[in-house]
């Protein structure tokens, strides 16, 4: 398929992989940012491919993995109103809360749809003017764009019944997070391609300097991350800490200024809770004081739910690369995919479930199947 | 329009015709039901089981052969699609799974349950594809029953149907009977029918250039029994769950593992376009007109040959093999040479969000 076949050709990649491999004179720690790239990461098995010359330590860059349980439970609570019609991306529906998920709501007589945009929510507020629409604003600066457009329409046009449920986080926070844990071992970050594809990538600028730490903005498909990971390895080996674009089909420096600017005039910058992981300051966006009447915790006055995480989970270590998924006492076992304990079993992005779907091969022991899977012709 | 005009008793003047929907009346066993059995059901499937209007139907007892019988519910929405409607698929979806036991279908039966307010015009479409498709595939409609429902209890209608089929030989292909070794094929591209309904459902903005595939599959039955005998170990019609689940389904019954190789070259390009845009696998994307089989690693030219003969099975293919290892596993080689799981989907595959 056009624009894609492109980027998956086996050949070139194993050429790729075998130039890493010759080029890396001893092992690397890198993080890819985003959960999309974790998937194609373990999708493609590009970790066993690099072992010994690169080890992939997966970012948080999984929405879904990263939004808090307690913003969980509120939206729980407000998708059994039955006044309610609460929309969100697929992925959300699956995400367990402290005691069911959105699915079961659904199950049990709440309003719960999947859209693919948030403007779909507010044209279900306009033709349902009787009902609240309440649309869960979750993701990094990808889906930051129009998630603002819906509210700056929503208030633009009046409809009143249109709020949104909002959960955003933002990447450049969360990298300072991890540089600056004691027990970081992160060399090099694999930026997220479609973030930077509206932020652009100035902003890693500092932070390439401050913690001297390549940052290469990559694209998502396997020659993509493959070509980033060279890229950040012949830093790593020439001693340089730059920012360099490799996903320059898609990034430009400045990113998408129109989209940038209607982030800035919705939202505003906020601490805000990443679960497993806790309050990362300014990491998070919040709406600004003109656009709060179609801020569903004000409307609804959702402030008093709160929540702990369950102890046994440990997406928390697994967000921030301490430990590999199947690292997990309670991965593959108290843990899977039809009964998932922490988000990054639930999303196909969140690094447990990538495991899990992908790498259990051959055996119940998942180290076990690395090897096999590394040993394969 | 007319639900309101018409009062239905028996003191009722006013002659119940006219009608352009469903009304509960349909469904009293009165005169309106007659008139809509009368009317729409009879001309289309009139067989002399069918009209004798039994309480059931007598088919002819059949010797030594062995039946096979498979029954389906069909709640598609949207009830209509490029490439068929809900009454194509139920006439499909069960005679496909009579043909994939090995079996001749012989006839079938058909429950409707219509919603009040249903348009009687789309009804005689569904009919009308139903009819079609019955007597494309040589099978004749032996017993049916309509029921009827109050707006809201039903998405317009719901169709159950049941196959019979007849055995009158040793080809008996089955879940159980896969062995390693044997060679994987599908007898055509992956996903359509299931991308079709998603883009068609219209919650979703946006258009893709495919049709379902859905087909009666029993010609490319025949075809492999008459190359391949009893060398086709499995014939399974990848419906809901799409290929992958079909083949865990296949690999845990007959405690094989699979390996896939080069799958993805059996997914056209709108199919594949729509499943990037979506965040879905087109794995795990229902089919309705494809089936996979499992054939001993001998006889896979011949029954290469013999679904390319047929227009449904021009874009055969080999996609893996049936291997010792993993046993009740399904896995895939990537482009890097490395292997990934490709396992049973927990729930309903939901989109990513980015």
């Amino acid at each position: 398929m056009k624009y894609l076949d492109e980027y998956r050709d086996s050949e070139l990649a194993r050429s790729l992989v075998a130039r890493i491999r010759h080029e890396s004179t001893k092992p690397w720690v890198m993080m890819e940012v985003c959960g999309g790239q974790t998937h194609t990461i373990v999708r493609q098995g590009i970790g066993e491919a690099l072992s010994g010359s690169v080890e992939m330590i997966h970012g948080p860059g999984c929405p879904v993995c990263v939004t808090p349980l307690e913003q969980i439970d509120r939206a729980l609570h407000l998708a059994s109103r039955p006044d309610v019609i609460f929309t969100s991306f697929g992925d959300m529906l699956r995400v367990p809360g402290s005691e069911c998920d959105l699915q079961q709501i659904r199950a049990r007589g709440g309003e719960v749809r999947v859209v693919y945009s948030p403007l779909d929510a507010l044209e279900l507020a306009r033709n349902n003017p009787e009902r609240e629409v309440v649309f869960f604003a979750v993701g990094f600066e990808t889906t930051a764009p129009a998630n603002a457009m819906a509210v700056w329409r929503a208030k633009e046009l009046g409809i009143d019944n249109f709020s949104v449920l909002v959960s955003h986080v933002t990447v450049p926070p969360a990298m300072v997070a991890i540089l600056e844990s004691p027990d970081n071992r992160v060399q090099a970050f694999l930026a997220a391609g479609h973030v930077c594809t509206v932020m652009g990538w100035t902003e890693y600028l500092p932070l390439a300097e401050k913690y001297r730490v390549p940052i290469v903005v990559t694209g998502f498909e396997p020659l993509d991350i493959l070509e980033g990971i060279l890229m950040a390895v012949r830093q790593l080996e020439g001693g340089r800490h730059e920012v360099e674009n490799q996903y320059v089909r898609s990034v430009t420096r400045e990113g998408n200024l129109p989209a940038q600017n209607l982030i800035s005039r919705v939202f505003h910058l906020v601490d805000r809770p990443w679960r497993g992981i806790g309050t990362i300051p300014r990491s998070g966006l919040g709406l600004r004081e003109p656009f709060l009447a179609h801020d569903a915790e004000r409307k609804f006055a959702l402030g008093g739910i709160t929540a702990a995480e369950p102890s046994d989970c440990r997406a928390g270590d697994v967000l921030r690369g301490r430990i590999k998924p199947n690292e997990c006492e309670a991965f593959g076992t108290a843990c899977i995919p039809e009964r998932p304990l922490g988000a990054p079993m639930v999303s196909s992005e969140g690094a447990c479930a990538a495991y899990y779907n992908f790498k259990r091969f051959p055996g119940p022991d998942p180290r076990a199947a690395d090897v096999a899977a590394a040993r394969a012709p | 329009m007319s639900g309101e005009r018409l009062a239905v008793g028996p003191a009722c003047p006013i002659p119940v015709q006219d009608v352009e929907r469903v009304q509960l009346g349909h469904g009293s066993g009165g005169k309106l039901s007659r008139q809509l059995l009368r009317d729409r059901f009879l001309p289309r499937f009139s067989n002399p089981a069918l009209d004798l209007l039994g309480d059931g139907a007598l088919l002819p007892a059949t010797g030594s052969s062995r039946l096979a019988m498979s029954t389906d519910t069909f709640v598609v929405r949207p009830l209509e699609f490029p490439g068929g409607n809900i009454g194509t698929l139920a006439v499909h979806g069960t005679l496909n799974d009579v043909a994939m036991m090995g079996a001749r279908p012989m006839a079938l039966s058909a429950g409707f349950i219509l919603e009040e307010g249903l348009p009687l015009d789309l009804l005689d479409r569904i009919l009308d594809a139903m009819a079609d498709a019955a007597r494309q595939a040589g099978v004749d409609l032996v017993a049916g029953d309509t029921k009827v429902v109050e707006r809201g209890k039903a998405d317009g209608l719901y169709i159950n149907t049941t196959g019979l089929g007849l055995i009158t030989d040793s080809f008996t292909p089955s879940p159980q009977s896969a062995r390693a070794g044997d060679v994987v094929l599908v007898s055509g591209p992956i996903g359509c029918h299931g991308v079709t309904i998603l883009a068609t459902r219209g919650d979703i903005a946006f258009e893709v250039e495919t049709e379902s595939d859905t087909a009666c599959l029993h010609p490319l039955v025949e075809r492999l029994r008459a190359s391949c005998g009893e060398d086709v170990h499995v014939l399974r019609d990848p419906t809901r769950g799409g290929v992958a689940s079909a083949l865990n389904e296949i690999a845990e019954a007959s405690g094989i593992g699979v390996e896939l190789d080069g799958i993805e070259r059996a997914v056209p390009a709108p199919v594949r376009g729509a499943c990037e845009m979506l965040g879905l696998d087109p794995l795990y994307v229902a089919n309705e007109g494809i089936l996979v089989a499992f054939v001993a690693a001998s006889a896979v030219d011949q029954a290469l040959a013999a679904l390319k003969g047929h227009p449904l099975g021009r874009e055969a293919r080999v996609i893996g093999r049936a291997v010792d290892q993993h046993p009740g596993m399904v896995v895939a080689r990537t482009g890097l040479g490395g292997t990934r799981i490709v396992d049973l989907l927990p729930g309903a595959q939901l989109p990513r969000i980015c």
